[in-house]
């Protein structure tokens, strides 16, 4: 390993590292603006450099240079300080004095750097340039006279989010960052771009001038907006939440966080159920605690356990979703499902409803099969881990289903479950042999293929397709069921599924539809068809917004949002993850899994816990794997004949059940920034279209 | 006898057009003379005849060529070998490969052969300015004429598959230098990369290329012909050869002339231009190589060496060899200033200390020029300078700084007078003041 002395201190190091690296592993800051890690190198901004010998006698920008044996590093020689000063200087002499005004105020690396290594005034006495603003859409803010030219996020955009959107267009001082177009900038991921600019010149539109930063409390929490759990960081002050960050996790989202789950935290504030509701002569009305429940401990009391069903929705903690089954399981019921999307998955080994190569496993990936799976809409952030790999030049990749643009290339073998049988009949498509060939193969079955009614049958031909491509062999599993909802694999696990001859959420409705379904009880579910519940059935809505479930609720029992209470949430790797609280549910409203043991009382079969941490205990020793916090078994071993059932499958190409990836949930429903979303994207997205 | 070079010795025979560019006058002048030859006595014999003449890059840094050929992969690798060749002359004050190009083309075609043959390279690529359309219609037409003789592309009579090729610029200065011009190139902006990689290693398509001037690539052929011991005959050791010398400013005669290295200045300027306006003792300031370098004084210009380590030894540089000469109605300031406004409008905006330094040293300068700043300025602008320089990408924002520091070297007093009037309510007046167009 080479060795290198940084300030006289030596210091050994992998090859390929470059001389800012090697700088940071022996404790020295180097500050920069135009370097990230993520990112390509640029070296344009020149604020990190520093002197090394041998070499020229100016200092070098230690961003790009690659850091080689017997090198001395020198980061704090006058050259060195003159240097950043001077770039310090430049950038802020057409710099605008806007901190005042300046979202970026707090958290700025322009007000840092200038602090830690800028001179103490100007001497700049002309004319400051100014740049007109540019529209980026409804989530990026732009005052471009602040932009210092970095081009991080160009890079970013081009790089990371897969869409050649942004640009620098003019030379020298003229030089200005723009979408060219004024369009939208049409990318999932384009909240990250304010994260990485470092300075206010892209910033949060809806979050202008709410807050700063210093007054926020910061709460570590979990993602519920899909299915991967990514790692988030709540600010809130008081009793809203001003805005969601993400938090590193190289094994899921590594600093990046979708546009879904950062902005969708305005809906927090709306449509929010705050006070139980009883229904009466059609109308809802405001009621106390004690009357909701005694009203649906009643109706509970008097129906058969064959009449009750219970479906959970796709935002649920895993405490609640325990109560509740919990409860009606005590109470005789059978009818209870957490699969809103209709997906037949439950059955099986554990690891045939898991992404079992993991997320941070698909960067070994060199051979990928998407299988009804649009992960731009379903999980943009493990589209992004393809798209990283897929950069690399490492893996090639193959797509059954909607041809839909997903940032990068792939092979469109076809559009449903022929294009599957295909693959494995006597005249394969190339891909075939790509797969064959592959080290690491993998296949993502995705809820194109499972919510349709031939879903198990799909699975059984997937995972035959996994047999005859050796996806899952000794050390590697590449069989994947990429999951949409957050509550979906802990519902799964501790078996939220129907009983021996209940019905699944289909079953329930129609059921309801011709009369039979006396209570359907549901627990934060609005996915599912409301305008088809039967009159006689008594619908109970537990959740935190009013939406579909709300409205066709005869009582509405108050809950808490994900951000106002501590749950469990296992993401679609099986991973286990703990969200925590950063503010109190609203109004009335309690914790879900309180309500459940407050309304068990009323009935009068109590649920035998009176704490979350009781509970927890239950869970985990009912069920096992809820104790294995943070882990995932990557490489498990997966019996590929027991997954999914022998059946017919339909020719009908697969479509994704996501519409609208902006509006899947009654949080992201509730906000406006959400709505802004959906409307400017898709029109950014036609007008390229048109301009084609 | 004017000068030192005699006709004899004169590599480009036709400078000045008065002959046929055409391929058959071009070969009765020694073009395409023994190339074959050349070509089978081996590229390390070429390498080194290059080596030996003492050739030093002719487009304003003056590196070894021969050293710079032999930085190319030993071995020719997964990834073929490239000579770009640099026809870009954006440099003021320069016009000696206009020259070359429409006058002499097939001198320079046969040198593209032979460099290319030297590093291993099949492909050329020359980057000729946007706005010379005439040269490169001549070159085209040339090129033509080269493939039909069969003297270049596939199955040439010379044994060496080479394809050439001409792309045409947009009007930037910044192509002109090697790793914005193959960025450009490339069809890509024409923003310089960093170096390292160096393009012998990493360069057009991330392949081994290297970037050479349109005079350094034309005179390789009369070199091998004629002899590395006779190219390295002329001009002081270290500085040897011909050069082609590009006078301009206040001359009698403005003129490209092609010369010895080493020759006095002050002979080039009586001799060969006619002399200083007005007499030797109008002279005032002269820049020797191109508006990139500092000037020198009149009191320098009597024993500067028009070469690269006399001109160095003064704290200017031979460049190009465009020499500016500036005479006594010259507002020194003026045209610093307005050399300022050049660097400013041609940074490629990159880096932080070109895209905004050079904008604030144009600024400070225009002001300067009236006569409207502090004295404290000057001691800012010089700091400023040196901010600037060696701190950026690419060589433009020393060339940025460069001028300036020039300029306060020698003529700080004119500065501080002017100041010094203009705040006593006497302005400055030099004949017309031109105000840049922005």
């Amino acid at each position: 390993m080479p060795k290198a002395k940084v300030n006289g201190v030596e210091i050994e190091f992998d090859p390929g590292l470059t001389v800012l690296q090697v700088a940071e592993m022996a404790g020295e800051e180097i500050p920069r603006f135009c370097y990230h890690e993520r990112l390509s190198i640029a070296g344009n901004c020149r604020m990190c450099l520093v002197e090394v010998k041998p070499g020229p006698p100016k200092p070098q920008a230690s961003c790009a240079l690659p850091a080689a044996e017997g090198q001395e590093i020198f980061t704090n020689t006058p050259m060195v300080k003159k240097a950043r000063e001077g770039v310090m200087e430049f950038l802020l002499i057409n710099h605008p004095l806007d901190c005042p005004i300046c979202d970026q105020g707090g958290e700025c690396d322009l007000q840092d750097e200038t602090m830690g290594y800028g001179r103490d005034a100007s001497r700049y006495r002309e004319n400051k340039r100014a740049v007109e603003e540019k529209f980026m859409g409804p989530v990026i803010k732009t005052v471009m006279t602040r932009c210092i030219q970095c081009t991080r996020c160009i890079r970013f955009s081009t790089e990371i989010a897969g869409v050649s959107e942004i640009g620098m267009i003019s030379r020298g001082e003229d030089a200005e960052i723009t979408t060219y177009l004024e369009q939208a900038v049409t990318s999932e991921m384009s909240g990250n771009l304010a994260d990485i600019c470092p300075v206010g010149a892209l910033t949060h539109k809806a979050w202008a001038f709410n807050y700063r930063p210093w007054e926020l409390k910061k709460t570590e929490s979990i993602d519920v907006m899909d299915a991967l759990g990514a790692a988030i960081r709540v600010d809130a002050r008081g009793a809203e939440v001003m805005r969601v960050l993400p938090r590193v996790n190289e094994a899921i989202n590594e600093e990046w966080i979708d546009d879904k789950t950062r902005y969708a935290c305005d809906g927090l504030m709306r449509q929010r159920l705050d006070t139980p509701y009883v229904r009466e002569n059609g109308k809802l009305r405001a009621a106390t605690w004690g009357e909701a429940l005694e009203t649906v401990a009643a109706k509970l009391k008097k129906a058969k356990a064959e009449k009750i069903g219970v479906i959970a929705g796709d935002l649920q903690d895993a405490e609640s979703m325990k109560a509740t089954m919990d409860f009606f399981t005590g109470l005789g019921v059978k009818n209870i499902d957490c699969r809103q999307d209709g997906s037949k998955l439950g059955h099986g080994p554990r690891e045939s409803w898991l992404f079992n190569t993991s997320i941070l496993g698909l960067e070994n990936c060199d051979a990928l099969l998407l299988i009804g799976a649009n992960p731009r809409k379903e999980a943009a952030l493990v589209n992004a881990r393809i798209r990283k790999t897929w950069l690399w030049d490492k893996l090639q990749v193959g797509v059954i289903g909607e041809a839909a643009d997903l940032n990068y290339r792939y092979e469109h073998l076809g559009a449903g479950a022929d294009s599957l049988k295909d693959l494995l009949g006597k005249k394969p498509h190339s891909f075939a042999k790509v797969l064959k060939d592959a080290k690491n193969p993998a296949i993502i079955v995705g809820p194109g293929a499972l919510s349709r009614t031939d879903g198990a049958a799909l699975l059984k031909l997937a995972a035959d397709a996994a047999k005859a491509f050796g996806v899952v062999r000794e050390g590697w599993n590449g069989f994947n069921v990429l999951h949409t909802a957050a509550s979906r694999v802990a519902g799964l696990d501790m078996g939220f599924v129907p009983g021996e001859g209940g019905l699944d959420v289909n079953g329930m409705i129609d059921a309801s539809h011709a009369g039979d379904l006396d209570v359907l009880f549901l627990l934060g579910a609005d996915e599912i068809d409301t305008a088809r519940i039967g009159k006689k059935t008594f619908v109970v809505y537990l959740g935190s917004h009013g939406d579909a479930g709300a409205s066709a609720a005869d009582v509405i029992l108050p809950g808490a949002a994900y951000t106002e209470k501590t749950g469990i949430y296992v993401n679609t790797e099986g991973r286990v993850q703990i969200a925590n609280r950063a503010i109190f549910p609203k109004g009335e409203a309690k914790e879900d899994w309180a309500i459940l043991r407050a309304l068990s009382e009323h009935v009068g079969t109590k649920l035998p816990y009176d704490s979350l941490a009781d509970l927890r205990h239950k869970l985990m020793t009912d069920h096992p794997t809820f104790g294995q916090v943070d882990y995932v078994a990557t490489g498990a071993p997966l019996d590929l004949s027991a997954v999914g059932e022998a059946g017919e499958v339909d020719a009908a190409p697969f479509v994704s059940p996501v519409g609208d990836f902006y509006l899947t949930n009654p949080i992201a429903r509730a906000s406006v920034t959400m709505a802004d979303c959906s409307r400017s994207v898709a029109a950014a997205r036609a007008g390229a279209m048109a301009a084609e | 006898m004017v000068g030192i070079l005699e006709d004899k010795d004169r590599i480009f025979t036709n400078l000045y057009g008065f002959h046929d560019w055409g391929l058959e006058a071009a070969k009765k002048r020694g073009a395409w003379n023994a190339t074959a030859d050349m070509l089978s006595a081996g590229r390390l014999w070429v390498i080194d005849q290059i080596k030996n003449s003492g050739l030093r890059g002719r487009g304003g840094a003056g590196f070894g060529t021969g050293l710079k050929w032999s930085f190319m992969p030993k071995e020719v690798g997964e990834r073929p070998h490239y000579l770009v060749v640099n026809a870009d002359e954006s440099e003021p004050g320069t016009c000696k490969d206009r020259e070359i190009m429409r006058h002499d083309p097939h001198l320079f075609i046969e040198g593209c052969l032979i460099a290319s043959f030297a590093m291993q390279a099949h492909a050329c690529y020359i980057y000729i300015r946007g706005e010379y359309v005439r040269e490169r219609e001549v070159m085209e037409a040339a090129i033509k004429q080269a493939y039909e003789a069969k003297l270049v592309g596939k199955d040439n009579i010379h044994g060496w598959d080479f394809d050439i090729y001409i792309h045409h610029g947009a009007g930037a200065y910044i192509c002109g230098e090697e790793t914005a011009l193959l960025e450009s190139l490339e069809g890509k902006k024409g923003q310089p990369r960093l170096k390292p990689p160096f393009p012998a290693g990493a360069g057009l398509y991330g392949c081994p290329t290297t970037v050479n001037n349109v005079e350094s690539i034309a005179v390789v052929g009369t070199i091998l012909r004629r002899g590395a011991g006779w190219f390295a005959g002329f001009g002081r050791p270290n500085n040897t050869g011909t050069k082609l010398m590009c006078i301009s400013g206040h001359v009698e005669r403005p003129c490209n002339v092609e010369e010895v290295m080493s020759i006095p200045l002050k002979q080039v300027l009586e001799e060969h231009c006619g002399g200083v306006r007005g007499g030797w003792g109008n002279l005032k300031a002269v820049i020797p190589g191109g508006s990139s370098v500092p000037m020198i004084t009149a009191e320098q210009c009597e024993t500067a060496l028009l070469d690269f380590d006399s001109l160095r030894e003064l704290r200017s540089g031979l460049g190009t060899a465009a020499v500016i000469v500036m005479d006594k109605s010259t507002d020194l300031v003026r045209a610093i200033a307005r050399i300022s406004y050049f660097y400013k409008h041609e940074s490629c905006g990159q880096c932080t200390p070109c895209r905004e330094g050079t904008g604030w040293m144009w600024r400070v300068m225009e002001r300067m020029a009236k006569g409207d700043a502090d004295p404290k300025e000057i001691d800012l602008l010089i700091e400023v300078t040196t901010q600037v320089e060696g701190h950026t990408i690419c060589a433009l924002g020393d060339a940025a700084a460069w001028p300036i520091q020039g300029l306060f070297r020698h003529f700080r007093h004119e500065v501080e007078e002017r100041i010094a009037n203009y705040r006593s309510g006497k302005p400055h007046v030099q004949g017309a003041t031109l105000v840049a167009a922005e």
